[in-house]
């Protein structure tokens, strides 16, 4: 029988099926420190043990500094969660890159580049943004600290099938148009609710162009439409981004794993519930006006004038709230911060793709740029390609990893009334901050944002 | 998990749209490494002045609403995975929630939590509000078991969809890790016979 991609895998860890509800086997189980202490919990309050313990890993990433991670954490709450977790990963045998590792970052950034995450595995996380590894076509979805706890006591969730949909985008991506506009695109297209209940595939030969990296950004922000994930078929641009890393598998059983992983795919008359088409010469350089991530438009586009009644107070709230006016054009607004990281835009390549618009260029006065490495590894890396000297030169901060201020639960905040053009993911009221206004973009983007001081027409001032 | 089975009260209207779960409970009040006490924070950043003194207008600033049940916008939920969200409407005393369409995680963890995830159609929720906001008193009855939620001054009532398994385990106040850990021998036996070479 025809299968999409997304049925292969998950029939494949579907260890008993109970009232409509599967029983879905958890191959791998990434923890941090926010959503996990409770999870801890509830395995002492009912004196369960932890069933496999080799098949989680944990890191230390949404509460930590970005500045001085040598140092003891100042924030004394942080700093407990952050204990706990050493504690609690002690307690358990739970192997941990905590602060300090060599191997530490955000979640969603070391998984991938140590290779623990691979084609037609089933990841969950305590985070939203874990469809980032639907990139390699892993079923890969964030869930609430019960299901953390669920996973800790059996590696099992009880789980309802979700639809799939099939999204499409097809053709050459146009100059300075990378993959997170296509997704702000997509996005922009489908609305913040428009995938619920759907786990999504992306193909089309834009979506097979991509490298891992832009691969990965596609898929981090599924969830932003609200779908349960977002995965891609695996091909040779996946393989080869996976061999030889520290987690994936080795000789003999390397040539095992890419016979199976060949066969990830959906077959031709598969069936998805939902499909949408894109032509990748429709994108344009895209940024957010409102407070969500399905209010995008074009760099050179407008504010829309009209919205449906039903919508009208919700919109109006959130331009409100950005200082914008319906109809209006966002080019020449002067902007305060740019910031270039998060889950969604800190690889390696994302940072390159800063340095080299920014080499040579200063940032505006009034703007302050920081760019906060996904993990030790990229910091590391972009130090050794000399990258961090360009962005020093060119008046940018690079920071040490961590989630950083695409959340605001750490130091690093974006003030009140404050416009800050952002790689990250959430525009949400006061998500870098309390009162902060955030508009999402490109690395490129963002760097190009930071060096004028205000939003332009990126396509005039490419390289 | 306390059990559900039937909630007599009245609403408290928050007519927005996609509101997200960062609006719910913003992610600095995420350092608790406890479930509870996060109710005092619910919806903080629309509830409170930078000041900390309440903002009137807001629903839960205003003593004309004091129902369980929250009747807020579609799309409710939306955002980040944090459970804590779905902790701090129990805390601050909420059993349900109605809306037209909730967020997929949200749903989850709402019920993990006793929480009631009510769906209506668009058109029952934007009655729903208009009547709430015209009588605050307007009686609302939730019966789990029958999966009805009457309105006894419309002489209406209304179904609504849950699944069969998280609706027992809402009535028990069961949930799912008592049942995943007695399907261990079924999951020891399902990694055995995997073909995982690496």
């Amino acid at each position: 029988m025809s299968r999409t991609l997304f049925d292969k895998i998950w029939d494949a860890h579907v260890v008993r099926s109970v009232e409509g509800l599967d029983v879905v086997y958890i191959d791998r189980h990434l923890i941090h420190e926010v959503t996990s202490p409770q999870a801890f919990d509830e395995l002492a309050a009912r004196n369960l043990p932890l069933f496999r313990p080799s098949q989680i890993l944990a890191t230390a990433d949404h509460n930590v500094p970005t500045l001085h991670q040598d140092q003891p954490i100042r924030e004394p709450l942080s700093r407990l969660q952050v204990e706990k977790l050493t504690e609690n990963c002690e307690k358990y045998g739970i192997e941990l890159y905590g602060l300090g590792h060599q191997r530490q970052g955000i979640v969603h950034v070391i998984g991938p580049e140590l290779g623990l995450t691979q084609p037609g595995l089933t990841m969950v996380c305590g985070d939203s943004h874990t469809s980032t590894h639907g990139a390699f076509g892993a079923v890969a979805f964030g869930i609430g600290t019960s299901q953390v706890a669920q996973v800790m006591a059996s590696q099992c969730l009880l789980l309802s099938r979700p639809k799939r949909m099939r999204i499409s985008v097809e053709g050459e991506l146009r100059p300075g148009v990378t993959a997170k506009d296509l997704i702000l695109y997509v996005i922009a297209q489908l609305g913040t609710g428009g995938a619920t209940g759907h786990f999504v595939e992306y193909a089309g030969s834009a979506v097979r162009s991509l490298s891992m990296e832009g691969r990965m950004t596609v898929c981090n922000m599924s969830i932003e439409m609200g779908a349960r994930g977002g995965l891609i078929a695996p091909d040779a641009t996946t393989f080869a981004y996976v061999e030889g890393r520290p987690f994936a598998p080795k000789g003999e059983a390397w040539h095992d794993a890419v016979a199976y992983w060949q066969t990830l795919y959906s077959d031709d008359d598969a069936t998805f519930e939902t499909e949408y088409t894109y032509q990748a010469a429709d994108i344009t350089p895209m940024i957010t006006y409102g407070t969500n991530p399905g209010m995008g438009i074009p760099l050179t586009g407008h504010v829309p004038s009209e919205v449906p009644a039903s919508e009208a107070e919700s919109f109006d709230k959130s331009l409100k709230y950005m200082g914008f006016e319906r109809g209006e054009s966002l080019l020449g607004k002067q902007i305060d911060y740019v910031f270039i990281g998060s889950c969604t835009n800190s690889r390696i390549e994302d940072l390159r793709a800063v340095a080299a618009y920014v080499q040579g260029k200063q940032k505006a006065n009034h703007v302050e740029a920081i760019i906060v490495p996904g993990s030790k590894q990229v910091e590391h890396q972009a130090i050794a390609e000399g990258i961090d000297k360009i962005f020093a030169a060119a008046g940018f901060e690079l920071r040490e990893p961590g989630c950083s201020a695409c959340l605001a639960m750490n130091e690093d905040k974006i003030p009140a009334g404050a416009y800050c053009v952002a790689t990250s993911n959430r525009n949400f009221e006061g998500r870098q901050g309390p009162g902060s206004r955030t508009l999402l973009a490109s690395p490129l983007v963002a760097a190009i944002t930071a060096v004028q001081g205000r939003i332009v027409d990126i396509t005039q001032y490419l390289n | 998990m306390e059990k559900f089975q039937t909630l007599h009260t009245t609403g408290r209207p928050l007519p927005l749209e996609n509101i997200d779960t960062d609006q719910i409970i913003p992610a600095r009040f995420l350092k608790a490494t406890t479930r509870e006490g996060f109710g005092e924070n619910l919806f903080c950043d629309w509830r409170y002045n930078a000041d900390g003194s309440p903002k009137p207008g807001f629903v839960l600033n205003d003593s004309r609403y004091r129902g369980s049940i929250l009747v807020a916008g579609k799309n409710f939920g939306c955002g980040s995975s944090r459970e804590h969200a779905a902790w701090a409407l129990y805390d601050a005393g909420f059993r349900a929630v109605i809306s037209s369409y909730f967020a997929d995680i949200f749903r989850g963890n709402a019920l993990n939590t006793g929480l009631l995830p009510l769906q209506v159609s668009d058109e029952v929720l934007a009655r729903l509000l208009a009547a709430i906001e015209a009588d605050p008193q307007l009686e609302l009855v939730v019966d789990l078991p029958s999966q009805t939620l009457a309105v006894p001054a419309w002489s209406e009532t209304f179904s609504f969809a849950i699944d069969g398994y998280k609706k027992e385990c809402l009535i028990n106040g069961y949930d799912d890790i008592d049942f995943l850990v007695n399907q261990k021998s079924a999951i020891e036996a399902f990694e055995k016979q995997r073909a995982w070479t690496w």
